[in-house]
């Protein structure tokens, strides 16, 4: 097999990953610089940047960033934080850690339109919610979850959905870790602290890298929750980018200016993620 | 991205449903009120009549249905053969010839169908949607408590009595709130209800020369009005209410006064789904400076996109669904009470409804009452009473709906909501070159 072939048999799949990347990402650009609003099928033609300026003039355009990037980072914090500290802990046997160990995992599998509902009407619901049903047995005034702190209970319904991920993945290579250097370790005289900065962490580097990338990704697209629950609001307290879009594309009609708006989608990411691979990235070239 | 996402959906979708779209197969888009599920429960009847005829059917909520009809239409998609749309898209699409005019027999008897409904979805006098109900809005309230306070309530009351008839009803320690109100935000949502209190308190939308006039004192007048008595008498979350939740509400027996959609007459009165059906009362809708626009004008309709292949069957359905006969069916299955109203004059003038229902009387008083030619206190140059019927006011009343939601958090101030507004209708406005 010579190296030339090689490349030649890659082609194809290069060429069609390339596609699809390329085709949706042009065609974006292309609608962004035309007027093309769904209910004036007659108004058409090259406007330039015009449509960039009406999505970036919108007064709800920085909050949406502020709250796209607060979002990203408290899950990011809370599930790595969490992740962790739960996976540490059920890192040596114990009785039914299987069932335990299937339990912390199972929030991840639910759909994200099931989890928000699940929350928004069986837990933050201020009226027959579980958590006003324990604030008025305390003799407390139950509190009003997604109307006064809608930003803050998304955060709380996303890392309840993403923080099982992060368990998932530091669990299994905490199973690689070397036993025998702990024990050396131990005798040592280092303690729990001691072995979790020295030994632990440099071990996890790799892993956390990867949840951080992953879930990077999906947090800045998040929609789902958000729609089922507060509608972006009250206000645009709880609008990301992604909402935000959505907002201009099907309440408004307006595709050239939600695709100006998914252009700025694409250079945020690309922002955030240049920022987060030179923080993790050197734990990604040992 | 998430637009190119969803076009590619959309062409999945065509892909699939063209592929899928067999003779005889139609599609229907429809929204999930009570009136709906009901008819999607009776289409084997249908189905039995017209053997040669499969229905699919496709439940959405309303600002999800809206969306999808609306982009499915103005994309030439060609998902669905019928879809349910009502007095605000009738009109502008029938304009753009995006609908197919409706045609019926004799036997349909189109006179039949109220005036003002039947104008509403008409355009250039063809009818391009066929009505399956129609609504107007009124007081619904639990004259039980109202009695026990010592308080009447009598048509077109002015709002001031009922602030104070809710601060007496309002008892949440018995689990009891004073009034429920929508607060959900969106344009057929929030916005339906704190439109027709901006009418009445002599505020509208749009200035004779189209610039949005929510700068008005009226409409300061108004929202304060709106957020200081549902943050005083009303449940805690009206954030997040809107028809179906309230609907909920009240059949818990959790609200006193409840300021809505006609149409949850019949489902507050029927002792199958309300605990409080024998305690519940009616009024026409509270006024201010006038009861021009107190009350809205609504109608679900049923119509068929100019782009389906099943012209044909499509029609045999609406015929179906919105005939007399319809309606006498579901009389059959389900007691008159429960029938949908608001569409037909035959209906009011039936004597076996008459007896069965304690709301008609004041169903079709407003019904009647509501004007969209005319419902503002100082003249202005749209149609519609709770809307304006131009393509720019889902965007807009969705705008606005948000900040109306901010307001009634507390986490902004009324002032600052109605500049943001009013900021906003300005932009979509300018962008729609209407000045």
């Amino acid at each position: 097999m010579n190296p030339t072939l090689a490349k030649w048999l890659q082609a194809p799949s290069v060429i069609l990953l390339l596609l699809w990347m390329i085709v949706p990402l042009s065609m974006t650009i292309y609608f962004s610089t035309i007027r093309y609003h769904l209910l004036y099928q007659d108004r058409t033609g090259f406007i330039g940047l015009s449509n960039y300026e009406f999505f970036y003039t919108d007064p709800s355009f920085w909050p949406a960033i502020l709250n796209t990037l607060i979002l990203v980072g408290s899950v990011l914090l809370i599930s790595v934080v969490l992740g962790l500290a739960i996976s540490l802990l059920i890192n040596h046997d114990f009785f039914g850690r299987g069932i335990v160990r299937v339990l912390l995992i199972s929030p991840f599998f639910i759909m994200p339109t099931v989890n928000a509902l699940v929350w928004k009407n069986m837990l933050m619901n201020p009226i027959y919610g579980l958590f006003a049903f324990i604030s008025t047995s305390f003799g407390l005034d139950p509190i009003d979850w997604l109307s006064d702190f809608p930003l803050f209970s998304i955060i709380i319904i996303v890392s309840w959905q993403w923080t099982p991920f992060a368990i998932l993945i530091f669990m299994t290579s905490l199973q690689s870790q070397d036993r025998e250097q702990k024990e050396a370790a131990t005798l040592d005289g280092a303690g729990f602290w001691a072995q979790f900065f020295n030994l632990t962490i440099p071990h996890l580097a790799r892993p956390i890298a990867i949840v951080i990338m992953i879930q990077m990704i999906f947090h800045l697209s998040i929609f789902a929750e958000i729609f089922v629950t507060t509608s972006g609001g009250p206000g645009v307290q709880s609008t990301n980018l992604a909402f935000l879009i959505f907002t201009q594309a099907l309440q408004g009609f307006d595709v050239g200016v939600a695709s100006a708006g998914g252009v700025f989608a694409i250079i945020l990411a690309n922002i955030v993620a240049i920022f987060l691979i030179r923080i993790v990235g050197k734990s990604l070239t040992v | 991205m998430k637009i190119i996402r969803k076009c590619a959906l959309a062409m999945a979708l065509c892909a699939t449903t063209a592929l899928s779209a067999n003779a005889g197969e139609i599609t229907i888009a429809t929204v999930n009120n009570g009136h709906m599920i009901e008819m999607q429960k009776l289409t084997p009847e249908f189905e039995k009549a017209n053997p040669d005829i499969k229905v699919n059917w496709v439940t959405l909520d309303e600002g999800t249905l809206r969306s999808r009809v609306t982009t499915d239409i103005t994309t030439k998609g060609g998902q669905f053969d019928v879809m349910t749309i009502g007095m605000y898209e009738a009109p502008i699409w029938g304009k753009n010839n995006w609908l197919v005019p409706l045609e019926f027999d004799a036997s349909y008897d189109v006179d039949d169908i109220l005036p003002s409904i039947r104008a509403g979805l008409s355009y250039d006098s063809k009818l391009f949607a066929a009505p399956f109900y129609g609504e107007s809005s009124m007081i619904m309230y639990r004259k039980d408590l109202v009695d026990a306070a010592g308080l009447t309530i009598t048509d077109n009351p002015t709002w001031d009595h009922m602030e104070k008839v809710a601060a007496a009803l309002h008892k949440p320690d018995d689990g009891v709130f004073g009034i429920c109100l929508r607060g959900k935000p969106g344009w057929g949502d929030n916005m339906a209800f704190i439109t027709t209190l901006a009418n009445s308190f002599g505020a509208q939308w749009f200035n004779e020369d189209w610039t949005p006039a929510l700068d008005s004192p009226e409409w300061n007048a108004a929202v304060n009005f709106y957020v200081n008595l549902l943050t005083k008498y009303g449940p805690p979350g009206s954030e997040g209410n809107s028809f179906n939740e309230i609907l909920a509400l009240i059949n818990e027996g959790k609200c006193g006064i409840w300021i809505d959609a006609t149409i949850a007459a019949s489902f507050v009165t029927d002792p199958k789904q309300s605990k409080v059906a024998d305690k519940m009362a009616f009024a026409q809708s509270p006024q201010k400076a006038t009861t021009k626009g107190a009350n809205w004008l609504w109608a679900w309709s049923l119509a068929i996109p100019a782009g389906t292949k099943q012209a044909g069957d499509a029609k045999k359905f609406i015929e179906w669904a919105t005939s007399k006969s319809y309606i006498e069916l579901v009389a059959k299955t389900n007691g008159w009470a429960s029938v949908p109203t608001g569409t037909r004059v035959s209906t009011y003038s039936n004597p076996k409804f008459q007896e069965a229902a304690t709301f008609d009387e004041a169903e079709l008083k407003a019904i009647l009452s509501a004007n969209p030619e005319d419902s503002t206190l100082n003249p202005s140059p749209y149609v519609g009473v709770q809307f304006a019927a131009i393509p720019e006011f889902q965007a807009i009343g969705t705008a606005v709906g948000q900040q109306m939601t901010a307001a009634l958090s507390g986490s902004i101030s009324v002032e600052d909501a109605l500049a943001a507004s009013q900021k906003a209708a300005d932009r979509e406005m300018r962008k729609g070159g209407y000045y």
